[in-house]
């Protein structure tokens, strides 16, 4: 099989004296679409926002494509290459859908201060080349003709399609999507599922939390089952499908 | 701004110029006074878009933003005045009072801008009083900054060995020290404005918008929230330094009167008043809000004659009260300020 | 010794006046998240307000003690009043406005009401006639007056009946329930109007009881005192974690101790070269020093970014 993009070693988390994360390993091949399921409030959120750096995990540790990510940095986590959205959609709202993903560009980009202020050659041709790239990745997800909306005018589902486009747009090698089918009907979801078909078409890793068992399973080429905070099984969807473990973690048995 | 070269926007800039020219000559028609008051107004155009990108874009709520000010002002005051025997140009104290502020600004910023909004505040109000209560104190036991007194006898500007102290003659017209700062005050206030507009739509001024509308996601596309919100601050702090060089040296005097927390507010009544991180109407707000108090100031004893036949009220106290009053009611009828950024860039369409 | 333990009691009292009005500000923050900026200024009406009513009943023949009474009742109903339109009037409509309106239209409030009572009151120093007898006590060392011993016992007992309100009434768990959230508490049936109603009356009463303690401690006042005690007590309240009640309580105290003992010994930590003059800078010394390692303040629950 192919190498190994993410490996999670161990990894705890805590809040109090609820283990949200019960030393959590499991591994996700380069080019994959990964789904991690399980049921509310089984740790899935939790172990998407330890690996974004956004919570410290109380033990273990992640390794991306070969070298240990640090903790309590997410800045970093974009810089190496990890995307995410959110479950609760989170954009800047006041700023426009193109903008939104113009600034998914930061990471990859130079221009500071004076560049801008002075508005050197440099600066002018690294801001089309965002502009256009932004613009690229809005056709991407096929919002380009709101491109000009404040984004918290544009409606739920264009919403959770500008957020990724703002992720792709940090050239992530592993995206990472909480919940993208949540709310959405049966047709947003369809057109969704080839969306992310086309990402992974495009080389582009998929990580995929989501509470839609058929589209998981559908879609993914191995997932893995989260329940109580531990990990239950990891394999493809075939075998997690007649686990009896995972049967009954999801009938409540 | 892609059509600044069209006939109609360049008659249209033509004739903000022949506007901006004429200001100063029309307002001397009711005074030097009127010409320093329009002075002052321009003054605070330039600290409100500094305090703009801080609050405006990166969405940081400064109270204390007049301690930069106040050590633009007091850097001026120390290199170039008799105080220390020290008469440093102007080419060289202007950039060394922004830095002094700059440094400042990420003194007090560093440790404190991963507080959340509301604790950011009051921390930056506690700076400006800090500042303040050293510029008062700092006479003993060595004579820093003169106490209360303050510093006087400071050294106008002086470009190119044109003084801007005193009269000029230029083209027949009588050119009074205060046209002069006029127009050095109107290039300056063209200059932030540029700046502002160009930080604007710039990868940093997106971050800073992005840091401002939720930092969580801003984190997580990967920007360094701690070094931009700090480079804002920084920022901010180093317009702030530059107007109160200009400051002390306009006035020829400086004392820690000057900087008190209410002048901070001001400047950011301006900011919030004219409309948050839209340029123009902060330009608006702080045309208003430095103009107001004064066209108070000479109308509110004549209309008081007119009406009652005496002065029932103190007018000073009387004009603070229109003054608050106005503040108030234009929050309750424009929440989002006189002029904010238009809702969408675009005509509104149904979302689908 | 006896200057360490002198200035640890007049730190108290002091510390006293900044937690009851602390409580106005954390009170009205915990429920709406506002910064109510003209507190102060209600404090200060306090102020002025008993010290007209109780010149005008002394100059009546009234005994000075039941004088004091009879202003301290009528300063907390017009403070009472005045805390109550301020938010119908000036607050209320502003809900959902973007964040810093409701802050400006505050500061928009505290000019008004300044310039409102310099108009009443003039621009000169008031001096408070003193209600109680001049009796001081002697104790360890240390010297105490009678006044000083009534500002800690009323205060401790005003804040130990606003505990009990809050954590023993229907208002007061409807107001916790608004602190903690706004939008479940009103789908239990809480009418989130009376609750922040609530909050204005009860923080500006403790603050006209504040404003009479600070009068008649100092025999003075004046239009401008609002401010800066204002500001001090919103410092304690932030101290002690803003929101909550006993953080603003401890913070208020905390503070004035640390500012009468700072003024006590500034001189000899810095070897002369800082004088008392820097008084006013400990509160804020203290506030930034607090806030690097508890960003959350001494006493508040640590808000984590959620994602």
């Amino acid at each position: 099989m192919s190498e190994v993009l993410l490996e999670a070693r161990a990894v705890a988390k805590h809040f109090g004296g609820v283990k949200a994360l019960r030393e959590v390993s499991l591994s996700i091949r380069r080019g994959e679409i990964y789904g991690l399921i399980g049921p509310n409030g089984a740790g899935k959120t939790t172990f998407f926002n330890c690996m974004t750096g956004l919570y410290v995990p109380d033990g273990g540790g992640f390794d991306f494509a070969g070298a240990p990510l640090l903790a309590d940095a997410p800045q970093q986590a974009a810089a190496r290459g990890i995307a995410r959205t959110f479950q609760n959609i989170r954009l800047f709202g006041n700023m426009t859908a193109l903008e939104n993903v113009m600034v998914g560009r930061h990471v990859r980009t130079r221009a500071g201060v004076f560049g801008a202020m002075l508005r050197t050659a440099a600066t002018r041709a690294e801001e089309a080349a965002i502009r256009s790239r932004a613009m690229e990745l809005l056709h991407y997800v096929d919002i380009a003709e709101r491109a000009d909306d404040l984004a918290r005018n544009l409606s739920y589902g264009d919403q959770r399609r500008l957020e990724i486009a703002r992720a792709l747009a940090t050239e992530p090698q592993l995206l990472c999507l909480d919940e993208p089918a949540a709310g959405m009907n049966a047709t947003e979801t369809g057109e969704l599922r080839e969306l992310i078909e086309g990402i992974r078409g495009d080389g582009t890793t998929v990580l995929l939390i989501e509470h839609d068992v058929k589209l998981v399973m559908g879609l993914c080429d191995r997932v893995a089952v989260l329940d109580y905070g531990a990990l239950v099984i990891e394999d493809v969807p075939a075998v997690v499908q007649k686990d009896q473990r995972v049967i009954e973690a999801y009938l409540g048995g | 701004m892609k059509n600044w070269l069209s006939p109609r926007s360049t008659a249209g800039l033509a004739l903000i110029a022949v506007a901006l020219i004429a200001l100063p000559f029309v307002a001397g028609m009711g005074g030097q006074a009127w010409i320093r008051i329009v002075n002052f107004a321009i003054l605070y155009i330039f600290l409100a878009l500094g305090l703009n990108i801080v609050v405006g874009f990166a969405g940081l709520l400064d109270l204390g933003y007049i301690a930069f000010y106040a050590v633009g002002a007091y850097t001026w005051a120390l290199l170039a005045s008799p105080h220390f025997g020290l008469h440093w140009p102007v080419w060289a104290i202007l950039p060394i009072g922004a830095l002094v502020a700059c440094l400042f600004g990420v003194l007090l910023g560093s440790p404190t801008l991963k507080l959340r909004g509301d604790y950011l505040a009051i921390v930056t109000l506690g700076f400006g009083e800090i500042v303040r209560i050293f510029m008062n104190n700092l006479n003993a036991p060595i004579n820093i900054t003169n106490g209360p007194q303050g510093i006087t006898l400071i050294d106008p500007v002086s470009i190119a060995g044109l003084k801007f102290a005193g009269s000029t003659p230029f083209l027949g017209l009588t050119l009074t020290g205060a046209h002069k700062y006029y127009f050095l005050l109107v290039a300056l206030a063209i200059l932030v404005v540029v700046i502002n507009l160009r930080l604007q739509h710039s990868r940093i001024g997106r971050a800073w918008q992005a840091i401002r509308e939720d930092e969580v996601a801003a984190k997580a596309v990967g920007i360094n929230t701690r070094n931009i919100k700090l480079l804002a601050f920084a920022m901010g702090a180093s317009f702030g330094g530059i107007a109160g060089g200009v400051f002390a040296a306009m006035q020829g005097f400086v004392s820690p009167e000057s900087f008190s927390l209410i002048e901070s507010i001001m400047v950011l009544a301006m900011v919030v008043l004219g409309g948050m991180g839209h340029i123009p109407g902060v330009i608006l707000g702080a045309i208003l809000l430095s103009v107001l108090p004064e066209v108070l100031r000479y109308s509110v004893t004549p209309v008081q004659m007119a009406l009652f036949g005496k002065t029932l009220v103190d007018p000073e106290s009387l004009r603070m009260l229109i003054f608050g009053l106005a503040l108030v009611l234009v929050m309750r009828f424009k929440p989002n300020g006189l002029w904010p950024a238009p809702e969408s860039r675009r005509p509104a369409e149904a979302t689908r | 010794m006896d200057i360490f333990l002198q200035q640890i009691i007049n730190g108290l009292v002091q510390g006293s006046i900044y937690a009851l009005v602390a409580l106005g500000y954390t009170m009205v923050y915990g429920i709406m998240g506002l910064i109510n900026f003209a507190h102060g200024e209600v404090v200060m009406i306090g102020t002025l307000v008993s010290i007209t009513v109780v010149g005008l009943l002394i100059g009546a023949g009234m005994p000075a003690g039941l004088a004091g009474l009879c202003g301290l009742v009528v300063a907390v109903l017009v403070c009472m009043g005045l805390g109550w339109s301020l938010e119908r009037v000036a607050y209320r409509p502003l809900r959902g406005a973007p964040r810093l309106t409701p802050l400006i239209t505050a500061i928009g409030m505290s000019i008004v009401l300044q310039n409102l009572a310099m108009i009443l009151w003039g621009r000169n120093y008031l001096t408070f006639p003193p209600l109680l007898p001049k009796v001081s006590f002697e104790l360890a060392g240390t010297h105490f007056t009678l006044v000083q011993v009534a500002i800690v016992a009323i205060s401790a007992a005003t804040m130990g009946g606003l505990l009990l309100l809050i954590y023993r009434t229907k208002l007061g768990m409807a107001m916790r329930a608004t602190a903690q959230n706004p939008a479940v508490a009103s789908l239990m049936g809480i009418n989130a109007n009376r609750v922040i109603a609530a909050a204005f009356v009860i923080g500006s009463a403790l603050g006209a009881l504040a404003g009479v303690m600070v009068g008649s401690y100092y025999e003075i006042a004046h239009y401008q005192m609002g401010f800066m005690l204002g500001l001090k007590a919103f410092t304690a309240a932030v101290l002690g974690g803003i929101g909550n009640l006993a953080g603003a309580m401890l913070g208020g105290v905390l503070l004035g101790i640390i500012e009468a003992l700072g003024a006590g010994y500034i001189g000899d930590l810095t070897g002369g070269f800082l004088g008392s003059h820097y008084q006013d800078i400990f509160a804020f010394v203290v506030l930034i020093g607090v806030l690097m390692f508890k960003p959350s303040g001494l006493f508040g629950e640590k808000a984590g970014d959620r994602a």
